[in-house]
């Protein structure tokens, strides 16, 4: 039963920290960019109710595209208006949040009702990879996951990969670091930083179809829930990193599924402990951690309006 | 003040405003809304009659100026701090302990009390970014964040646990006694003295950073920190602390007058984001506090008739979220414009273009 229980712990906490960890994936491109996209929450919940819409028309695998579509396109207005017009990216970001949040009730209510009634979709399925699935404790957990979060997990190394061991890895990491530097030696930091953009609105978009197509299997406005900001917070307790990302992503995934489990075994702990714990760790993590593992040097650094 | 100044400040807030309402328009249009029901109602739930203006749209905009004001002192002084939000919250549930725990019979001293309670609240709250920033190099923009959901979880908490009200059944405080509360400025309405409070905080905020020293130190530490450590020898660390705790102060100051003004307990969702509206109204009104109060009344109007025309006329209340994002994204792109006919200008005439700009973030 023990051994049961924490299997399932698990497999939920995986489950929980998919979305997370692609939106926090992306933001970790973004950010090492220069750029910190506070708009990241609308993303996501653009991403959700574009991947409702699109699994309703054409089934989940192809609503999770549109969901990355939805992410991309409002990656496009930030990235017009916080590097196109270099505007401050904090109340772009903050304008893009409200807009997401505004645009996909308003959206939500004229496509399906003024109800607001729950209009559901079918989900992804689990896709068990054969004999790894049934490794005791750990096998539903890693090897029994819906597509997203195998797409996560490829994308850690892939990402880790392109930032750390390619050219235009070190172009963007120099970017974030020091875009007058990188200027001088032939980057355009304002295109580095526009595709940094475009690529955590895709993942910003994918993990809203996520949270949808493969979690709840409905709509509901503002539930995304904050996840957009924990993106943030995870990108910071994970130093930058696309492995630090995921531990801290499966950190937050895990108490976040502690609260459900406290709750459904009629523990008496608040569960809002749970919920506030990483939030307080990752600022501990943020004071302690030692210079070398900072902030991009550029983040948040309004850009000239030239190249 | 000039005279061209106030003109600004009054005209800049009710063009922000006509544009908004022009954009809803064309939204409600394209959705398939009746236009001129939606905007009549609108208007109705904001400027409907003046109790509609004094119980809305005045209600609503008073947490909105004193977290713009908060937003604005921040950002004057180079400190992006996104964190209102949280410290309204907390600056709430101190006035809400306050409240609860002095005996009625205190009167106005228990109100001055929970009042002092959400300011200090409110400032301790915003101390955390600034020393983790000053001390350790944290980017505030970063832990303002996540202090907001902990600022949250912790309402959550007090109103499930020890600030619950004596029966245990709802998530919320217990209604705090008529003597405590904020008193009415006009009968029938739900006008509060918190709305004067607000406005001479505006006023006093205003004179404070254009005439006085510490004022001027801010905005040096804001404008250029560097040349304000060197050539005006500011202590530029000691200045920001006090500008973020001042910050936060104020947001708190605004918790503490929703809770003892307008919802006479405390709630989880006491705060539909005015924090984050916050920054809307500190940017329509170029940081400048007493702008600000023309920013809030424009914001708080949207919100008040935004709840009318959900009412009267089936709009989802999610559009004014729509209208005001894109009230802030087209000012930011007008600023851009502006920069470039300025400094065109400036060419022309062979001078240096007057910066007029936000204070970037500025990165330790």
């Amino acid at each position: 039963m023990s051994a049961n229980l924490a299997s399932d712990f698990l497999d939920a906490s995986v489950r929980n920290a998919t979305p997370l960890l692609l939106a926090a994936l992306g933001e970790t491109v973004v950010e090492r960019s220069g750029v910190i996209n506070v708009g990241l929450e609308g993303t996501i919940i653009a991403g959700c109710l574009a991947g409702l819409a699109g699994a309703a028309a054409f089934g989940p695998t192809t609503g999770l595209l549109v969901s990355a579509a939805a992410g991309l396109a409002i990656a496009v207005i930030f990235a017009f208006i916080a590097i196109g017009l270099a505007a401050d990216q904090i109340i772009t970001g903050t304008a893009i949040t409200m807009l997401g949040l505004g645009l996909t009730g308003t959206l939500y209510r004229l496509l399906y009702g003024d109800s607001g009634a729950a209009l559901r979709t079918p989900t992804l399925s689990p896709i068990g990879i054969p004999l790894l699935k049934d490794i005791p404790f750990i096998g539903s957990a890693l090897f029994d996951q819906a597509l997203p979060t195998y797409l996560a997990a490829a994308l850690v190394p892939i990402l880790w990969w392109w930032l750390y061991r390619t050219q235009s890895g070190l172009a963007l990491r120099a970017t974030g670091e020091n875009p007058d530097a990188a200027r001088a030696s032939g980057i355009a930091p304002r295109r580095v930083q526009t595709l940094a953009v475009l690529i955590g609105g895709v993942c910003g978009g994918l993990a809203g179809g996520t949270l949808v197509l493969a979690q709840v299997g409905t709509f509901a406005e503002g539930m995304s829930a904050g996840r957009g900001f924990v993106a943030i917070a995870i990108v910071a307790l994970g130093r930058w990193h696309p492995v630090g990302a995921a531990m801290a992503a499966l950190l937050f995934g895990m108490a976040s599924t502690l609260q459900f489990f406290f709750q459904a075994l009629n523990l008496q702990v608040p569960y809002q402990v749970f919920l506030a714990l990483p939030y307080l760790l990752t600022l501990l993590a943020l004071a302690l951690s030692s210079s070398r593992y900072r902030a991009p040097a550029a983040l948040g650094r309004r850009q000239q309006s030239v190249d | 003040m000039t005279v061209r100044r106030v003109t600004r400040a009054i005209l800049e807030p009710l063009l922000a405003g006509v544009l908004a309402v022009l954009m809803l328009a064309v939204l409600l249009g394209v959705s398939g809304y009746p236009v001129g029901e939606a905007l009549s109602a609108l208007w109705r739930g904001a400027f409907g009659s003046w109790s509609v203006i004094a119980s809305g749209t005045l209600v609503r905009a008073t947490p909105l100026l004193f977290a713009g004001l908060a937003v604005a002192v921040a950002f004057r002084a180079g400190i992006l701090n996104i964190g209102a939000e949280g410290q309204l919250l907390m600056g709430a549930c101190a006035a809400t302990a306050v409240s609860v725990a002095v005996p009625p019979s205190f009167g106005a001293a228990g109100l001055i009390l929970a009042l002092l309670a959400g300011i200090v609240a409110g400032g301790t709250w915003a101390a955390i970014p600034a020393v983790m920033r000053l001390r350790f190099g944290v980017l505030e923009v970063i832990s303002t964040i996540m202090l907001n959901v902990v600022a949250l979880n912790i309402t959550g908490l007090l109103v499930r646990g020890p600030l619950q009200e004596t029966t245990h059944t709802f998530p919320q405080s217990a209604l705090l006694d008529r003597a405590l509360r904020l008193p009415q400025l006009m009968t029938g309405s739900r006008l509060h003295a918190g709305v004067l409070l607000a406005l001479v905080t505006a006023i006093g905020l205003a004179w404070f950073l254009r005439a006085t020293a510490p004022g001027y130190r801010l905005r040096m530490t804001g404008a250029n920190p560097a040349a304000a450590a060197s050539a005006g020898r500011i202590d530029v660390g000691r200045v920001m602390f006090a500008a973020f705790v001042l910050s936060g102060a104020l947001a708190g100051l605004g918790g503490a007058v929703e809770v003892t003004g307008v919802t006479y307990a405390l709630y989880e969702n006491l705060s539909p984001g005015y924090g984050y509206t916050a920054i809307a109204v500190a940017l329509l009104a170029r940081l400048n506090p007493a702008s600000a109060i023309g920013a809030a009344v424009v914001f708080g109007a949207l919100e008040a008739g935004a709840s009318a025309m959900q009412r009267d006329a089936q709009v989802p209340a999610g559009m004014v979220g729509v209208v005001e994002a894109s009230v802030i994204l087209v000012l930011l792109a007008s600023e851009w414009v502006g920069a470039r006919v300025a400094a065109r200008g400036a060419s022309i005439r062979g001078g240096t273009p007057r910066a007029e700009n936000l204070p970037g973030p500025a990165v330790s």
